[in-house]
């Protein structure tokens, strides 16, 4: 298929010379290209994913045999509150961001997000709130309490040292990246979608983004509140959580789960959104049920929220209030379930190739049926009562977050490789890695279903070995190492890829997304000319080929280049049209000065030094105003000839 | 006979599994009988998307299947993803609602339990008895234990005997247990609450109620007198040095109430909330340095001349 025009050399030359950022580290440091900045999200949340790998594997090794002394007890609790935190806070949430920066404004066909700075700003503040996290390494004071943190243990009684610290403070600072984050997803899929880009042609990764945006809007003050709050607690005495002035422990698990169960679909509904979109290019046919697919991203959006106390039926809440929560917890199964049969559907439907993105996307949806169905198992509360707080959750939530997000999100690296890059992987070599990952999860991760209901709770250091617990144990750390195995596998083969890769061409999948409308990797300006779309599959379909490019008779509108040269294109209404003409910053350096202020702030904060917080809090504000001193264009581009012009259209 | 049971079953080396799966209360079997019942019906539901997963996957599509929904789309979505769950759920959520129906919110007999870190306290005030981290009830009677922390949050969970309440600092939560035959039940924390959390474990005796009113007799009276030189000597070591800080021997002046009663402690099978077994050899080791066996608990290093270790010793063992 010929969707790609051959861009005319000027038109060409005068775009890149208008989006180009400057070379060398300048240009690193003052980027605010969607794309560079997707990336670098990718890039960091792997390196974490490795970080806290290595973490799990420890825990692994140190429970595979009874009363195993190869790590105490206080390195132990570090290792999985670090694990949990990371693989929440600075890998999925992070990862799922950097996906949708990269391949979002490329699928609703623009140039950038609607706040370009603004997303440069959300990714320094998620690097440094990241480092500031891990930087309790550098003085050995780690939380040990756990994702969750709950207080009073995380008081200043129980846990005196930093580590808290580090860990409240980080969190309610990386919220201002999740947050800025959604606000830009909701944004720029409302005001620079392509013209034609109804919502019913909306690309499903769009709307999961969108229905996970408001989520982030709505729920993330919970947790911000939650962590805040525990950080007045330890570093000015007041008594929100602690029960021995009047506060109340449990205050702050309705906090925290306000945001901690929509947060789970946060993570997941995206993931589904990957899914939504590989499926049906290598089934060979569109979603079977788009409409209810887009429903049940918003239905889900929805009653995420009334799900909480889920996490809390153990803490004496009463019969009836579990029951309302209880029935919630049930009911989000039917959006969910939904969505799998659609994507049976699809596969029913369609001719099946086998890639390795498919083989990921079809390892998500087996994996990820048995953690929904043990969702709905700890929905019912007397069996929760039992499964709480044990491996069988551990096993659980594995099955959502490692087999619902972590392989989708694998499956994502693999298809969205060779847009990102250029270069095709190894596909025989991403196969097995595919196997290594499945059946070393599956074997790590089954096994503790069994170990949670033979009495095993979690987040202990050891286990006697009369409790029977040994085998069960060790098969898990043989999973475990397999699986790591696997992740290895995928980095050498992107490794080696990334270098030698044969040239992937614009699109190696035959996929219908509009990213795929554009070179591999895509040009700094994205798009030649923004896209007019007139079907929900515009490289699939015939009739609407041409939609991609900007035939008057066709989409009724040219928006050529001259006319767009540091400019993308604002629409508005359900049906995307067209509205302004929207001028695009250029590179900065005053969002990594902002973020780095805030990081002062956080580090006074941590030290309660006052002096350092209001120098934070001086650069902040100086920041602010250099970030919104008026936009100043460069030299005007010199006028293009007409007769080029006219050359150009035809 | 309970005693015995202890011992054998948990540190003498053969395996316990026994776990939800193994009821032997009435909360325990609601438990169990939704696991099975839920577990049948999801297998049956993952089956059936595996077959069609794999048969959609092998299968040639018909010409006509490339537009809309289909008829295998729409049975596919509406039926797979809407009616099925919609049944099944509202099954669910009947079997839920029956067996919290079930759940009773009043027992015959009142047991306090105190989570510390990382430890028990259990105190029958019906009966007089105060004891750390074994306890016993009497078979086939509701128990109805309420439930409150000194410090952190824990958990208190018997899963062979009910599923998890969790221990508030500030708020005393009411859970009904009972056990259905004679036996020993291991517990443990559930919810984590500091370095040792893993070392946290507890034991339910279920006794005949005639053994269960001669223990809880027994556990009410106050300590019986040394009465040979060596424990005579034990226990003035005893109240003059650290230990009666934190520890109460009733019938003695040692009062603490910062640690276990230590009244019948010779009668109990583990030292530590299960961590290792009560024998005079543990026993001196964790009197000279707790912090090598249980890293993290609040028990001190106890400096003790070897002369006085061994009264101590001596003393404390004969604590029946």
């Amino acid at each position: 298929m010929t969707t790609l025009r051959e861009p005319a050399p000027t038109v060409h030359e005068r775009l890149e010379h208008t989006w180009r950022d400057a070379p060398g580290l300048v240009g690193w440091l003052t980027t605010v290209d969607h794309k560079r900045i997707g990336n670098r999200y990718i890039v960091t949340a792997m390196i974490f994913f490795l970080l806290s790998g290595v973490q799990a594997l420890i825990m692994r090794l140190q429970l595979a045999v009874p009363d195993n002394t190869l790590v105490d007890p206080q390195t132990f609790n570090e290792l999985y509150t670090m694990h949990g935190t990371t693989m929440i806070f600075l890998f999925n949430t992070p990862i799922v961001a950097g996906f949708g920066n990269y391949i979002l404004p490329l699928q609703i066909g623009t140039r950038d997000m609607a706040f370009p700075r603004l997303n440069a700003f959300s990714y320094w503040v998620y690097l440094f709130a990241g480092i500031f996290i891990y930087s309790g390494y550098l003085v050995d004071q780690l939380p040990t309490a756990g994702w969750f943190a709950y207080p009073p243990f995380t008081g200043s009684q129980f846990s005196p040292d930093m580590g808290m610290d580090f860990w409240a403070i980080g969190v309610a600072f990386l919220g201002v990246s999740t947050t800025v984050g959604g606000i830009n997803f909701i944004v720029t899929t409302f005001k620079l979608r392509a013209p034609g880009m109804s919502v019913s042609r909306l690309p499903l990764f769009v709307w999961a983004f969108l229905a996970t945006s408001f989520m982030i809007v709505f729920a993330l003050p919970g947790v911000t509140l939650a962590a805040v709050l525990l950080e007045f607690d330890r570093a000015f005495g007041t008594h929100f959580y602690n029960p021995g002035g009047g506060g109340l422990p449990v205050l702050y698990q309705h906090l925290f789960w306000f945001w901690g169960h929509p947060e789970v679909y946060i993570l997941f509904v995206p993931a589904t959104g990957v899914i939504s979109m590989i499926i049906p290019v290598f089934a060979r046919r569109p979603i079977v049920g788009y409409l209810a697919v887009a429903a049940s991203l918003v239905a889900i959006a929805f009653i995420s929220f009334g799900v909480w106390v889920h996490h809390m039926f153990a803490t004496g809440v009463p019969v009836l209030v579990g029951s309302f929560f209880s029935a919630a917890g049930l009911l989000i199964t039917i959006p969910s379930g939904v969505q799998i049969f659609a994507w049976l559907a699809t596969l029913w439907q369609g001719r099946v190739r086998w890639k390795s993105p498919m083989l990921f996307s079809v390892g998500f949806l087996t994996v990820f049926v048995l953690g929904g169905i043990t969702g709905v198992m700890v929905s019912v509360i007397a069996f929760d009562w039992q499964a709480t707080d044990t491996y069988f959750i551990v096993a659980h939530f594995h099955y959502v977050l490692n087999g619902g997000v972590v392989f989708p999100m694998f499956a994502a690296l693999h298809y969205w490789f060779p847009k990102f890059t250029g270069r095709m992987f190894n596909e025989p070599l991403a196969q097995a890695s595919f196997w290594l990952m499945f059946i070393g999860f599956n074997v790590a991760f089954f096994p503790q279903h069994i170990l949670g209901l033979w009495g095993m709770p979690r987040r202990v250091y050891t286990y006697q070995s009369e409790l029977g617990w040994d085998g069960m144990n060790m098969l898990s750390t043989i999973g475990g190492f397999v699986f790591a195995l696997g992740v290895l596998v995928v980095i050498a083969n992107f490794a080696w890829a990334w270098k030698r890769g044969a040239a992937a061409g614009p699109n190696p999948w035959e996929a219908d997304s509009l990213e795929w409308a554009t070179t591999s990797p895509p040009r700094d300006y994205n798009f030649l000319e923004i896209p007019v779309v007139g079907s929900r599959n515009p490289l699939w379909n015939e009739d609407h080929r041409e939609g991609i490019v900007t035939e008057p008779e066709h989409g009724g509108e040219v928006l050529a280049p001259a006319e767009m040269e540091e400019e993308t294109l604002g629409t508005a209404g359900l049906d995307a049209r067209r509205e302004a003409v929207l001028p695009m910053p250029e590179p900065t350096y005053w969002p990594i000065v902002l973020a780095f202020a805030l990081t002062v702030i956080c580090v006074g904060v941590l030290l309660t030094n006052v002096q350092l917080i209001a120098l934070g809090f001086l650069g902040a504000v100086g920041a602010a105003i250099g970030w919104f001193q008026p936009h100043e264009h460069g030299p005007e581009p010199e006028p293009e000839p007409e007769q080029e012009r006219e050359q150009e259209m035809a | 006979m309970a005693a015995a049971a202890v011992a054998g079953l948990s540190l003498s080396g053969c395996a316990v599994r026994a776990g939800a799966l193994a009821p032997k209360g009435p909360g325990a079997r609601r438990a169990e009988f939704e696991f099975w019942l839920m577990t049948t019906v999801s297998a049956a539901i993952f089956v059936l998307v595996c077959v069609v997963l794999v048969w959609g996957m092998i299968r040639r599509p018909k010409s006509g299947e490339q537009e809309g929904y289909g008829r295998s789309g729409r049975l596919m979505i509406f039926g797979g993803g809407i009616a099925m769950p919609v049944v099944v759920l509202l099954g669910l959520m009947g079997v839920n609602v029956y067996m919290l129906a079930a759940e009773p919110e009043q027992g015959d007999l009142v047991l306090e339990v105190t989570g510390y870190q990382f430890w028990w306290e259990f105190h029958y005030p019906e009966l007089g008895v105060v004891t750390a981290n074994e306890v016993h009830i009497p078979v086939g009677r509701r128990v109805e234990l309420r439930v409150t922390s000194v410090d952190v949050i824990h958990s208190f969970w018997v899963p062979e005997l009910h599923g998890k309440i969790d221990v508030f600092p500030g708020r005393t939560n009411t859970w009904v247990i009972e056990a259905e035959e004679p036996g020993v039940y291991r517990g443990q924390c559930a919810e984590f609450c500091g370095l040792q959390h893993a070392n946290m474990a507890l034991y339910v005796i279920a006794d005949e109620p005639a053994v269960f009113d001669a223990w809880a007799e027994h556990e009410a009276a106050p300590a019986s007198p040394p009465t040979t030189a060596l424990a005579r000597l034990g226990l003035r070591v005893m109240q003059s040095s650290s230990c009666a800080g934190c520890h109460a021997v009733r019938g003695t002046t040692a009062d603490g109430q910062l640690g276990p009663d230590l009244t019948h402690f010779a009668s109990r099978e583990t030292i530590g909330a299960g961590t290792v077994p009560n024998d005079r050899g543990h026993l001196a080791g964790w009197l000279l340095d707790a912090q090598a066996i249980k890293p993290g608990s609040l028990m001190p290093p106890v400096p003790l001349a070897p002369d006085d270790l061994h009264a101590l010793v001596e003393y404390i063992e004969t604590l029946e």
